[in-house]
C-alpha cells in the first residue's frame, strides 16, 4: 500500500479557523479507518502543532503522512524560531501575550503535550530561522 | 446518562448543536486552559468552560466531547453557535457556577 499525504496552509494570527487543520485530519484519519487511541494522539499532537504556528509564528504548514504501521506529522514555519528549546519545552513556559492567554491559549503545555503523544519527537530551532517539529506515532 | 437526559435534569439552555443531544455521557472535565483540555478531557466528557469563543468548539470535537455547557449564563459568540450547529455537539448554557454544576450532574447521574 502507498502511504497517504495530507497537507495543510496555516495563517499567522487566523483565530477564527484555528483548529480546522486539526479536525480536518481527524476526519480523514477516522474515514481511513484508524483507531482512536491513535487518532486522539495524533489529535492532540496536529491541535498543539497548528496553534503554535499561528500564535508565534509568521505562518506554516502541516503535514501528515499516514503509513501501514505509523502516522508521522511534520510541523513547520517561516520563522522567527525559538532561542532556547530547553526552556520552550517546559511544561508551563510560555511567551504567549496576555490577550492570548485570555481566549485560554498559552498555558505552556502545547509542546510537552505533542512530546508526551509522540513515540519519535523531534525539534529543530533558533533565533530568526524556522522551527520544525516532527513526530512518528505507531498505530 | 445521555445528553438530552442532562438537559432535562439540570434544566440547562440549549444554545446550539441539539442534533447531538443522543450522545452518551461518561463523565466531567472543568477547564478553560485549552492545552489541558486537550490533553486531558475524555471522549464523551461534558466539557464546562466559561471560554465562549469559535475555538472551543474545535477543542470540543477534538476531544470527542458529549456537550459543552457555559456556566453563569455568560454570553456566547455568535461565531461560536454557528459553529457549534454546524458539528452538531450540544452548546449549553446554564446560570449555575461550575462547581454546582458539576454537584447537580453527580446528583442527577451515577457518573463518578
Ligand atoms: N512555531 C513556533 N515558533 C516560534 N516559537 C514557538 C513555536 N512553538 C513554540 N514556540 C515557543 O515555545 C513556547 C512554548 O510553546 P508551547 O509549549 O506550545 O506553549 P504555548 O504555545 O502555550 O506558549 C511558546 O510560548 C513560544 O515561545
Ligand atoms: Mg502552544
Amino acid at each position: 500500500m502507498n502511504n497517504i499525504q495530507l497537507s495543510y496552509n496555516i495563517e499567522r494570527r487566523d483565530f477564527s479557523r484555528a483548529g480546522e487543520a486539526s479536525s480536518n485530519i481527524k476526519k480523514a484519519l477516522r474515514q481511513l479507518g484508524v483507531n482512536s487511541a491513535t487518532i486522539r494522539r495524533v489529535a492532540v499532537a496536529t491541535y498543539e502543532a497548528e496553534m503554535n504556528i499561528i500564535i508565534h509564528s509568521e505562518g506554516g504548514t502541516i503535514g501528515v503522512t499516514v503509513d501501514v504501521d505509523k502516522i508521522r506529522i511534520d510541523a513547520k514555519d517561516t520563522g522567527p524560531g525559538i532561542e532556547n528549546i530547553e526552556m520552550a519545552m517546559k511544561e508551563g513556559y510560555s511567551t504567549a501575550t496576555s490577550e492570548v492567554r485570555e481566549l485560554g491559549f498559552g498555558a505552556g503545555m502545547g509542546l510537552p503535550n505533542m512530546k508526551r503523544c509522540a513515540d519519535e519527537f523531534s525539534i529543530e530551532s533558533s533565533k530568526g530561522n524556522p522551527t520544525k517539529v516532527s513526530i512518528i506515532i505507531y498505530q | 446518562m445521555l445528553v438530552k437526559e442532562l438537559i432535562q435534569a439540570l434544566d440547562l439552555e440549549v444554545i446550539a448543536g441539539i442534533e447531538g443531544e443522543d450522545r452518551e455521557i461518561t463523565g466531567v472535565y472543568i477547564s478553560d486552559l485549552l492545552s489541558w483540555v486537550m490533553a486531558n478531557l475524555q471522549a464523551g466528557n461534558v466539557w464546562i468552560t466559561i471560554q465562549t469563543h469559535v475555538n472551543v468548539v474545535a477543542v470540543a470535537l477534538l476531544g470527542e466531547a458529549s456537550c459543552m455547557i457555559i456556566p453563569e449564563g455568560a454570553e456566547i459568540d455568535e461565531n461560536t453557535i454557528e459553529k457549534a450547529n454546524q458539528e452538531k455537539i450540544p452548546l449549553l448554557r446554564s446560570k449555575l457556577t461550575a462547581y454546582q454544576l458539576a454537584l447537580k450532574i453527580k446528583e442527577a447521574s451515577n457518573l463518578k
